[in-house]
């Protein structure tokens, strides 16, 4: 999408000045404009406040959510989890073999990042799986149970670090186009984008639920849903809300939704990460 | 050890939290082929502070999945607490830890 | 026949040998029977028959009960109640509109709080009781809870 139809779209033609010239978009303008958005679509939020999704608009969901956070159903996958990954393979190699940057140290925060040698946008999950597939074990399903267990380990282990997505070259650009394309293309029976809940009806409701902001959205992953009573990843989320609009999902860890990680994560740059979390 | 447990010490009140890993199947819901899961859940708890009974609880199906308990008692760090879970199928958990 | 057949067919007892022989410290003389009768009252007064052997309560400001208004999935409400009263016995936990109220219920043994929290499914919205055993005396709080249908499936 053209950057000035995109802006058009937020509602924010006319407040900065736009380049005619260059068809090309510039991520990190794109990135200033979607935080503006959010701060004037509901002032009075902080900042800090956004990894909290729905929870940073609501003070009575909140509360219950604090109440959860007691002791919250996400630890029984931390334990699974932190077996796992100190568990060693039958050849002897450790997951930590595989990433430069312990779990403590913000692996979390290095994902998703662009891999040039590859070509393509690499995601936690991914390089949790090619791991175990290096060392000869059988990869885990994508969505739910030992991956997520693991992905929500690494993550608890690296909360607070910052999400600093980079952008290098043309072809990683190319990726995150593909990927805010994605958000904002209404799909499904229902017609509806990624956008169209989360940025232009972010804090209203869809029957008693509040939809959560866009801004934080990457931070908190991957969830235990009370929905699922269980963990998720990001793309089995994906792929859920692509089905409530009636849209057919896309395979988890397939280009689409790594692309698209991309770009949402990128929009969160300078936010912290604080996953795993918990959501009703 | 599959009872996941947290137990803490502040001002002499700790707190214990524990969750253990169970589908607590009510018995009224269908499986994707029409059928009805049959009923399984957590029945009875015993928790133990230094090796004392401090708590005894009955759970209907009605306490969430993966079921979370917390309860206090007046003590201090290095408490042992012994929480001991049995379900309706007679399937046991356990959990032990200190007081930190 | 298989474990879980053996158990089944041994019923209780069988069920406390099974838990012995499992490695759990805790003597026999533990375990008191699940109260089925009260469980499986589909009506609270019933049910607190079943416990209690009467269903009349008092009402009492000093049980405190930390719930959500409207709860934001019914399958997974946090409630923690909190009694300022001495000798306290036991807790229970009612749903009226459950299809069997009677959701928990808490021995208080020697040198614990009258604290517990949990967190249960409730199928609509409901009045949920806080029922307190101190002193012989029977005591309630209740708060209602609203269960809603959401939007956000997936």
């Amino acid at each position: 999408m053209k950057i000035k139809k995109w802006l058009a779209s937020l509602g924010l033609i006319g407040l900065f000045a736009v380049s005619s010239v260059s068809a090309k978009t510039d991520p990190e303008t794109d990135r200033k404009s979607f935080v503006d958005y959010f701060k004037n679509r509901h002032s009075g939020v902080e900042m800090s406040a956004y990894m909290n999704g729905a929870y940073a608009l609501n003070q009575a969901a909140y509360d219950e959510w604090l109440s959860i956070e007691e002791f919250p159903p996400y630890e029984l996958a931390l334990g699974e989890g932190e077996d796992i990954w100190n568990t060693p393979f039958a050849n002897g190699k450790t997951y930590q073999d595989c990433f430069d940057t312990t779990p403590e140290d913000g692996l979390r925060a290095k994902y998703p990042h662009w891999d040039d040698s590859r070509k393509q946008v690499m995601t936690l999950e991914l390089a949790l799986n090619e791991c175990r597939s290096a060392n000869g074990e059988k990869p885990f399903g994508w969505k739910k149970g030992k991956i997520a267990s693991l992905s929500a380990y690494v993550a608890f282990q690296g909360r607070g670090h910052m999400i600093q997505v980079s952008i290098p070259n043309g072809d990683a650009l190319a990726a995150y186009e593909m990927g805010k394309e994605f958000y904002y293309t209404k799909r499904g029976q229902l017609a509806m984008s990624c956008a169209d809940c989360h940025v232009y009806n972010s804090g209203n409701k869809v029957r008693a639920d509040m939809l959560s902001p866009a801004l934080g959205h990457t931070t908190h992953f991957p969830v235990y849903r009370s929905k699922w009573g269980a963990m998720g990843t990001m793309h089995r989320r994906y792929g859920g809300c692509n089905e409530q609009v009636r849209a057919r999902s896309f395979k988890a860890q397939g280009p689409e939704y790594r692309n698209l990680e991309y770009f949402m994560a990128y929009m969160n740059n300078g936010m912290e990460t604080n996953g795993p979390g918990a959501r009703k | 050890m599959s009872i996941r447990m947290r137990a803490k010490e502040q001002s002499g009140l700790v707190t214990v939290k524990a969750l253990v890993k169970h589908p607590m199947e009510t018995g009224q819901r269908k499986a994707s082929d029409g059928s009805l899961v049959p009923a399984h859940f957590i029945q009875q708890i015993t928790a133990k502070a230094n090796g004392e009974i401090v708590l005894e609880a009955q759970w209907s199906p009605a306490v969430s999945k993966n079921p979370y308990l917390a309860f206090q008692y007046d003590g201090k760090k290095g408490d042992t607490i012994e929480i001991a879970m049995i379900d309706n199928e007679g399937k046991t958990f356990d959990g032990k830890g200190k007081v930190k | 026949m298989n474990r879980r057949e053996f158990l089944k067919k041994a019923g209780f007892a069988g069920m406390l040998a099974a838990a012995v022989s499992a490695g759990l410290t805790f003597p026999k003389k533990v375990w008191a029977a699940w109260n089925e009768q009260a469980f499986k009252a589909k009506k609270t007064p019933d049910a607190l028959n079943k416990v209690y052997g009467t269903d009349s309560l008092t009402d009492s400001d000093k049980i405190f009960m930390q719930t959500p208004d409207i709860a934001e999935n019914g399958a997974v409400v946090p409630i923690t109640i909190q009694a300022d009263l001495p000798n306290v016995e036991s807790i229970s936990l009612l749903v009226d509109e459950n299809p069997t109220p009677l959701a928990a219920h808490y021995q208080i043994g020697k040198g614990l709080r009258p604290y517990v929290s949990t967190r249960i499914k409730m199928g609509k919205t409901s009045a949920v009781h806080a029922v307190v055993k101190a002193d012989g005396q029977l005591m309630k709080a209740t708060k209602e809870i609203k269960v809603t249908i959401g939007g956000c499936g997936g």
